[in-house]
């Protein structure tokens, strides 16, 4: 029998045998399909393939983009947070109930922004310190918060403000398009995620503690603190995904962004980030919230589909990812 | 080899400087359960300092008493002369103690590198330096003789290098005592002697180290004073060098040993190698994994597969078994020609797979003793099968007295047993499946020699009554006591395949080393 013996490989066999780093691999899935969505979309609608079209993505999802960063966060500890949905709500009623009542516009937001983070970090020490599940604590948030929600008021309530009007249509222009502030407000909040996440001890730890909790404990890292700080940033983070969606709809209204933790959720699945903590990335969440703004767009291009469409649709792509995912995790074993 | 040349590097009893710890009258108990009884432990600088005890005579848990894993209930802790005691790791981990506990406590999503600096860092400008970690953690993995990537994830590499990975985060640090609960479970003996070289040099810097393995020869090497347990209580302090092996092991079990000398089986099975093989498996291969490899095995036969780490052996059972998928090659089970896809298959066709990880593969920490004995049986009979109460009642009783686990209450949590009992508990699993074949890779980890000689009986047992073993360690003494035939494996191939009269380890490392130049002499 002769022995075999390695052949030089070929180009070709290289380039064949080219793998990215297998974390990665979700990542790039989720941006294929935002381009070939685009890509595609492009060929049969004039007009989508207008830079502006891609921009206003961006300034129509602010306020998800915030919501997903916050959730990121919770999802990679291997937790879930239901509430911010209704926090979203509870802040958009508090803009515009203060804001009635005579405050000045930033005493205003600094309550809601400090609202959202106290009922973070709230549901992150009842986790933390009694042992409550995750979903439960944070269903328990969910209906807490839509509850005062309707005990500030069960009427709609609109935002008049000059200063909260002039914030919501703040433009830059960038030649011949323009971007509104709150998208580059929620592209810095990515931006700072994403650079906590890969580059302080608390990012890390995050990771860590998505990998395995109770070795992250014995090796001495910061789990309590970790593990309440992703809540408080959750919450924070949906409380000024509830200032931006405030601007966006310029009322407060105790049926606003009901389900929207669910999107919140989707998105950061569609992101490529496991539901079992230890593996993703904020950049995915913004791709993931994309390509849900994708399906929309598209969809109200097209005209003639309902938007129960854009339902369905982001119900398979989601199923789809879960079962790409279990694919991914399963070959490295 | 005994080391006796310096027995006066630790002073007796009596003169002794300060200790850096100093652990008096320690119990801790567990619902029912009183772990620790009045326990008393001493650390010097500049020692290495043996715990030593069967499975279940509560090492790990006074470890974790130390290192503020569990809440002391009486009995106090002196650290320098200063009564203090640790709330959390981290807290003990802050005042310089540096600890591996027993299962590799890692986290398999980050890259090797991370899990070696995780919590220490280095930053400039307050971020994280990727590039001055990936270094630092290269460096110290080079002093342990580990050559991996850094920057590879750490759930790709086998228990053995991950184990390797635990211990480096363990000794990267400037501690004043360094904690190492059983680091040398799945190493072979070359790395083992690495890290016998990190922890003298550490020694000689003043260092103190505890040091637990149920390998009475690494204890007799490396170290100078010990602690032994029993049933949670202290039995004694003593010297290593003044104290004999025979004499050692009396005072862990309480008795003679009388298994000891008895291990040895009887001549090899030499009959079963005729008729046809119940598992045989031609140019069974794995790029980047396992070159084609021939293997027969028989009715009756014990084959042992051994090998050093990254020799391939591990990789070999796996796809013996269908865990991972075969590239080439096939494999007959039976005289039936069949791909094994998954280990469905496998345990279909009454192969079973006790795997090295135990951790991550085998137990279930929330369920009983009884239930995780029972998972793989219950599995292959179907979960609308039930078990009868009769059935499971007598299975478990007569494992858990087979395998001597402690405590022997079937009742029991899996996560509230020692290391070595959940070890013997997956072992149990397997056997009670009573399998036309079964694979064992590193089935004795974490076993001490009492329970380890029961085994090695139980698997014989079965061998005689018919089964047929693949059998895996990195401890090759073992592995050529229980044998009938020994395949030796060698940079992921097979280098060569003989019966097992009276091969010694000695004889095994020459076939290891011989086959330096592959390309020389290529085998039949
Ligand atoms: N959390 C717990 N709850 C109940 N009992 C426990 C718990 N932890 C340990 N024990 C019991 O305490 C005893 C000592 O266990 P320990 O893990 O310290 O043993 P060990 O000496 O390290 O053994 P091994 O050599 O097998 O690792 C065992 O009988 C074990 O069942
Ligand atoms: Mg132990």
């Amino acid at each position: 029998m002769s022995t075999v013996t390695a052949r030089p490989d070929s180009a070709w066999d290289r380039v064949k045998d080219f793998t990215p780093p297998p974390r990665y691999i979700p990542i790039i899935a989720t941006f294929a399909l935002f381009v070939g969505l685009f890509g595609v979309g492009g060929m049969r609608y004039d007009g989508l393939t207008d830079p502006q079209v891609l921009i206003s993505l961006l300034i129509d999802n602010a306020f998800l983009i915030v919501l997903g960063v916050g959730m990121t966060f919770v999802i990679l500890t291997g937790g879930i947070d239901l509430s911010v949905g209704s926090v979203v709500a509870l802040s958009t009623m508090i803009a515009a109930k203060t804001l009635q009542m005579g405050w000045s516009p930033y005493l205003s937001i600094a309550a809601v922004l400090l609202t959202g983070t106290v009922l973070g970090l709230l549901m992150g020490l009842l986790i933390h310190y009694f042992d409550i599940q995750p979903f439960i604590a944070t269903l328990a948030g969910l209906f807490l918060a839509r509850g005062l929600t309707y005990l500030i008021s069960v009427e709609s309530i609109s935002i008049n403000n000059s200063t909260f009007s002039e914030l919501a249509f703040g433009t830059v222009y960038l030649g011949d398009y323009y971007i509104r502030w709150t998208a580059l407000l929620a592209l810095a909040v990515v931006a700072i995620a994403a650079y906590v996440l890969a580059r302080t001890r608390f990012g890390r730890t995050v990771y860590a503690i998505g990998g395995s909790e109770s070795s992250a404990m014995l090796m001495g890292l910061r789990v309590a603190f970790t593990k309440v700080g992703v809540y408080v940033i959750s919450g924070f983070c949906a409380a000024l995904a509830g200032l931006l969606f405030s601007l966006y709809i310029l009322s407060g209204n105790s049926l606003h962004a009901i389900g929207m933790e669910l999107d919140a959720i989707a998105a950061v699945v569609i992101g490529g980030t496991l539901l079992t903590g230890g593996r993703g990335y904020v950049v995915g969440t913004l791709l993931g919230v994309l390509v849900l703004g994708a399906i929309k767009t598209l969809i109200s291009f097209d005209g003639t589909l309902s938007s129960y469409w854009i339902r369905i649709i982001t119900g398979v792509l989601l199923l789809t990812f879960v079962v790409v995912q279990r694919f991914a995790t399963r070959r490295q074993q | 080899m005994t080391q006796m040349t310096e027995p006066d590097v630790v002073t007796a009893p009596g003169t002794d400087p300060q200790p850096v710890i100093e652990m008096r009258d320690i119990s801790i108990t567990f619902g029912a359960v009183r772990a620790l009884d009045e326990v008393s432990l001493r650390l010097f600088p500049g020692e290495v300092h043996a715990l030593m005890g069967e499975n279940g005579a509560g090492k790990s848990t006074l470890i974790k008493a130390l290192t503020g894993v569990y809440t002391i209930d009486e009995g106090t802790v002196l650290v320098e002369g200063e009564s203090h005691e640790f709330h959390s790791p981290a807290a003990s981990q802050a005042a310089g103690i540096s600890t591996v506990y027993q299962e590799v406590n890692l986290v398999p999503n980050l890259t090797v590198a991370e899990n070696m600096l995780l919590g220490r860092e280095p930053r400039r400008f307050g971020a994280i330096s990727v590039r001055e970690m990936n270094r630092r953690a290269r460096r110290t993995l080079l002093h342990l003789g580990v050559d991996i990537d850094p920057r590879s994830v750490l759930d790709e590499h086998p228990i053995a290098v991950q184990q390797l990975v635990a211990i480096a985060r363990a000794v990267d640090v400037e501690a004043k005592v360094l904690i190492l609960d059983e680091p040398t479970s799945s190493l072979d003996a070359d790395e083992v002697e690495k890290l016998f070289t990190v922890m003298r040099r550490l020694r000689d810097e003043g260092v103190a180290i505890v040091f637990v393995s149920h390998f009475l020869d690494q204890i007799y090497e490396i170290a100078d004073r010990m602690t032994i347990l029993r049933n949670g209580r202290l039995v004694e302090e003593r010297m290593v060098a003044e104290t004999t092996q025979l004499e050692l092991v009396r005072l862990m079990i309480g008795r003679e040993l009388e298994t000891l000398e008895r291990l040895d089986r009887e001549a090899p099975n030499t009959e079963a190698e005729s008729g046809t093989p119940v598992l045989k498996a031609v140019g069974l291969g794995r790029k980047n994994t396992l070159e084609a490899t021939d293997l027969e095995l028989f009715e009756g036969e014990v084959v042992g597969i051994a090998g050093l780490l990254g020799s391939g052996r591990t990789e070999l059972a796996r796809l013996l078994f269908g865990a991972d998928h075969a590239d080439t090659g096939e494999l007959t089970v039976r005289s039936e020609k069949r791909r094994l896809r998954s280990p469905r298959h496998a345990i279909d066709r009454r192969i079973a797979f006790s795997s090295e990880d135990r951790k991550a593969e085998g137990v279930v920490q929330d369920l009983t003793v009884a239930d995780n004995m029972l998972l793989a049986l219950q599995a292959s009979r179907g979960w609308l099968r039930p078990i009868p109460q009769a059935t499971r009642t007598k299975l478990v009783t007569e494992y858990i007295k087979a395998l001597d686990i402690r405590p022997a209450d079937p009742t029991a949590l899996m996560r509230n047993l020692s290391g070595g009992n959940q070890q013997k508990v997956l072992l149990a699993r397997w056997l009670i499946t009573q399998p036309d074949i079964l694979i064992l890779d590193e089935p004795t980890r974490g076993i001490d020699i009492g329970a380890k000689a029961q085994i090695q009986a139980k698997v014989a047992e079965l061998a005689a009554q018919g089964m047929s073993v693949v059998f895996i360690s990195a401890e090759l003494e073992e592995v050529l006591r229980l044998s009938d035939r020994l395949v030796v494996m060698r940079d992921r191939r097979k280098i060569d395949e003989r019966r097992n009269d009276d091969v010694s380890v000695r004889d095994v490392l020459e076939i290891i080393a011989g086959e330096a130049h592959p390309e020389g002499d290529p085998h039949a």
